[in-house]
């Protein structure tokens, strides 16, 4: 009997056994998928990381030495410190509030026009991704790249009012402006429920892959306003003033080439094709743009000069800054060449006839830059680089004129008219402020004797004087 | 003593100063100079804005000389600067009152 029930027992555990082992293997198959596609998670977040890191690097670099040395050239040499310095203060200034609440008024959730305080002091960005926008790397480099737009924006409206502004009157006006008009703008165009959001829900959706609107509009425009409100240079337009440094502009200017590979590419918000498809676009659009500018001149002028071909550079990659990751690359070139010859137009053509001292061509080429980019992408753009528009089943659908939707043609010249309305009001109020309470411009004298000396207290080079 | 002080082209300054070294001439005084006389400029553009730029780049030299050797440097710099065309340059010369060495107090013709 004992034996009988031994048996027994011998043939249910080998009935049972091999199904308990089975089990077994079928868990720990399980984890090793789930760990694998976890490490095949993080391999993919450490690419996207990696450059985004490296783009976060290339805009800042951007304004600093970049932007400082392009500006920097193109003023008199009392003038030069102070032109850089004011690209360098927003390094600083612009960071700060941007910890404090420039992030969350433009990423956090909040209206349609501007972001809420959620995210006041950085509260919860963290180092996990924000799925709405990076779902591959940590909210902080999301932060701290998008920081660096915000950065360069103000920075560039300094060439409208160079050589004559307060320095403390700069220092007020870009906190109020990038309260604002960036912030705002930002959040519509590529905040959670942005009015303008062509991925987030907006009503309007606008295609603006890198700032177009949000970045050259608003400050270009931003930009002809302070030069309209506050006036020409003393001697103006009589007076000779050419750059005293054509060479340091030139070194500035190569570096925003390069640096804007950061800007357009980096906007992929990854390192993926996209990024490629932005990289590639970005370089043709500059080339391009280089030979419409010189092109121009030499026809116009019969010698083309280096100052050109650099601000030809800077106007095709202002236009293909919308474009960057929606275009495919001949028409990348077309809008590099459309913008250089545009942009020298406006500003060796309208510019004299209007009489208007835009210095250092703030407007001439990020104002009218940005806008003709802007509805060039709805012209050109194309779901086949970049789906960004898709329907109920997910299936892509066409992005631009050409493509078959002309209807967004309707929605960047929406996104430029809030661009510039924001821009013009915006600024108006701002300038109007800072006049009545520091005063806007520096006076007669210390214009004459130079910003270096009357807002620094230093020269910028000791070249004569032998020490 | 005299002092000749000569504007001559920027392109001609190290002939003029083998032509000096040549004829004994030790000591000089080289300074950059803008200017013109019936020379004219030319147009530079700077984003489409023209400058007219009038104010050429020149050397100007200046040498305090005993008058017995004046002639023969003014001759000197003359044929070895000129070109035949306008913006050549000009040589002035002046009467020096006095002229001190600064190392060892000499004076008069003995510090040139």
């Amino acid at each position: 009997m004992r034996r009988f029930a031994a048996t027994g027992l011998l043939l249910l555990f080998s009935f049972f056994a091999p199904l308990l082992a089975q089990s077994q293997t079928a868990d720990s198959s399980t984890a090793r998928i789930a760990q694998l596609e976890q490490r095949l998670a993080d391999a993919q977040s450490s690419a996207d990381n990696s450059w985004m890191l490296t783009s976060s690097a290339l805009v800042l670099m951007m304004t600093g030495p970049g932007l400082a040395l392009f500006y920097g050239g193109l003023v008199r040499k009392k003038n030069v410190l102070a032109t850089m310095m004011q690209s360098f203060a927003l390094m600083a200034l612009i960071t700060v509030l941007w910890a404090f609440f420039g992030y969350s008024l433009c990423f956090g959730e909040g209206s349609s026009f501007v972001g809420g305080l959620h995210h006041l002091f950085l509260h919860g960005v963290g180092l996990q991704p924000e799925p709405a926008y990076s779902p591959t790397i940590p909210q902080q480099t999301f932060m701290v790249y998008q920081l660096m737009f915000a950065i360069i924006t103000p920075a560039l409206i300094s060439g409208a009012f160079a050589e004559r502004m307060k320095f403390s009157a700069m220092v007020l006006f870009m906190v109020l402006w990038s309260i604002l008009v960036y912030d705002p703008m930002a959040h519509m165009v590529w905040g959670k429920g942005g009015f303008l959001n062509a991925s987030l829900g907006g009503q309007f959706p606008a295609l603006d892959f890198a700032g177009g609107t949000v970045v050259h509009v608003t400050s270009g425009v931003s930009a002809l306003v302070c030069a309209l409100y506050l006036g020409k240079r003393l001697g103006y337009p009589r007076e000779a003033m050419p750059p005293h440094s054509v060479v340091l502009s030139f070194i500035g200017a190569c570096l925003l080439w390069v640096g804007w590979f950061g800007f357009n590419a980096g906007s992929a918000l990854g390192s993926g094709p996209l990024a490629t498809s932005a990289f590639v676009a970005t370089h043709f659009g500059a080339a391009a743009a280089v030979v419409g500018w010189c092109g121009a001149e030499w026809l116009r002028n019969g010698k083309p000069s280096v100052l050109g071909g650099i601000s030809g550079a800077v106007a095709g990659l202002v236009a293909i800054t919308p474009a960057a990751g929606f275009v495919k690359p001949m028409p990348a070139l077309l809008i590099g060449l459309l913008a250089g010859v545009f942009c020298y137009f406006m500003v060796a053509v309208v510019k004299a006839r209007f009489g208007y001292d835009d210095s250092l061509d703030a407007f001439g080429v990020h104002g009218t830059g940005g806008t003709l980019g802007a509805l060039l992408t709805g012209v050109f753009a194309c779901s086949a680089v970049n789906p960004i528009f898709k329907d109920a089943q997910g299936n892509p659908l066409p992005s631009g004129l050409i493509e078959g939707n002309a209807r967004q043609l309707l929605n960047q010249s929406i996104a430029v008219v809030i661009a510039w309305g924001l821009a013009i009001v915006g600024t108006l109020i701002i300038l109007k402020l800072v006049d009545l309470t520091v005063g806007l411009r520096v006076s007669e004298d210390a214009e004459i004797q130079g910003l270096d000396l009357s807002q620094h207290g230093e020269e910028g080079y000791f070249w004569e004087v032998s020490t | 003593m005299t002092k000749v002080e000569a504007i001559i082209q920027t392109s001609k300054l190290e002939a003029v100063k083998d032509a000096l070294r040549e004829i004994g001439i030790e000591g000089m005084t080289v300074l950059d100079a803008r200017g013109h006389g019936r020379q004219k400029g030319h147009t530079e553009v700077y984003r489409g804005r023209e400058y007219t730029v009038d104010l050429l780049p020149k050397i100007k030299l200046e040498l305090v000389l005993a008058d017995d050797m004046v002639e023969r440097v003014v001759q000197a710099i003359a044929n070895t600067a000129r070109t035949g065309k306008i913006g050549d340059g000009k040589i002035f010369l002046s009467r020096i009152d006095e002229a001190i060495r600064i190392r060892n107090d000499d004076r008069g013709e003995r510090a040139l």
